[in-house]
């Protein structure tokens, strides 16, 4: 069985090798992917229609929003379904506030103090990349996913409940439902205004902008919604994994 | 990008994907894991993909490898295979 296993990777290996001699030269302007009708209008006319400088973040946030809306509503269900299967009664012996400043105070100074100094600068950086997805790489997964890794920093050198008491699990849940809501509700007005789901440039309607500048805004807008989501379901996931879904302790 | 230092990447990946799978323990595993995605992330950037290797490094290197040590740690620390 072992063998007729290595066969079969072997062989499917050699399959994916022979066939990778078939790929376009790397960055080729004429390959399929570069060359479709769809990639052109990407590529020639994204700048001029949403004036956002990163395509990325434009076909992303704007062309296929669609897409990154269910995206944001997947990270949110796999974080309900994690919760559901780990949560466990919660221990409510020990007075919360008291236990996590006794943490704070009895870890290790020279890992408190960097914590200190990093998380903050961190949670800057995160959003950062989340306000600049429109000129640089980064946007609403990425940040999110940066400042949930600044709380996740906190938990682990402290103690879990140090983190829990500045971002609670009820309010992380709170947060990660707030994100969806503000990108499904930012779609949601875009219908109300008169125009299709997610077609931001209606929106100038109601703000003081051109219709491009709402598209750009738009963006930022629904990437907040990403980030908000992001950060809580990223936190929620580790506190519950962490501490066996009890809420305390942890690594 | 220098298509040597491409290639002895390459070779990193490949060598940190068969190690995951043989390591038995599951901790050096995790730790290996977020090797990978770390070469994952350059080779990427190399590629001039710098939003799906922004992603790669924020999420597989980072978070990820996060949520597998604490997986670890409530489960046994050895791999029966």
């Amino acid at each position: 069985m072992r063998a007729l296993g290595t066969i079969a990777v072997i062989l499917t290996g050699a399959l994916l090798l022979y066939a990778s001699g078939d790929f376009p030269a790397w960055g080729e302007p004429y390959s399929p992917a570069n060359d479709s009708r769809v990639s052109r209008h990407y590529i020639l006319k994204s700048f001029e229609e949403t004036s956002v400088p990163n395509m990325v973040t434009a076909v992303l946030a704007d062309y296929r929003s669609y897409d990154t809306l269910f995206e944001t509503v997947v990270i949110f269900t796999a974080g309900i379904a994690i919760i559901s299967i780990l949560r466990g009664p919660v221990d409510k012996r020990v007075r919360l506030r008291r236990a996590s400043e006794k943490s704070l105070r009895q870890s290790n100074l020279i890992l408190a103090q960097t914590c200190r100094l990093l998380v903050p600068v961190i949670q800057m950086f995160a959003l950062y990349v989340i306000a600049h997805g429109h000129h640089s790489p980064g946007g609403g997964f990425q940040g999110g996913v940066i400042f949930g890794a600044s709380l996740i920093l906190v938990a682990l050198s402290f103690q879990l409940q140090t983190a829990l008491d500045r971002i609670s699990e009820k309010r992380a849940m709170i947060l990660a439902g707030i994100g969806v809501l503000i990108y499904s509700g930012i779609g949601l007005t875009c219908v109300l205004l008169g125009s299709n789901f997610l077609d931001y440039s209606v929106l100038s309607k109601v703000l003081p902008l051109s219709a491009i500048e709402a598209r750009s805004y738009g963006i930022l807008g629904v990437e907040t919604g990403v980030a908000f989501t992001v950060t809580a379901i990223m936190f929620a996931i580790y506190a519950n994994l962490s501490s066996h879904g009890r809420m305390k302790g942890g690594l | 990008m220098i298509w040597q230092f491409n290639l002895i990447i390459l070779g990193f990946l490949i060598m940190a994907a068969i190690m995951s799978l043989k390591v038995t323990d599951l901790l050096s595993a995790s730790m290996i894991f977020g090797i990978y995605s770390f070469l994952m992330c350059l080779l990427w950037a190399a590629m001039g993909a710098v939003d799906v290797a922004f992603t790669e490094a924020a999420v597989g290197a980072g978070a990820s490898t996060v949520f597998l040590v604490a997986t670890v740690y409530s489960t046994k620390r050895k791999s029966s295979d």
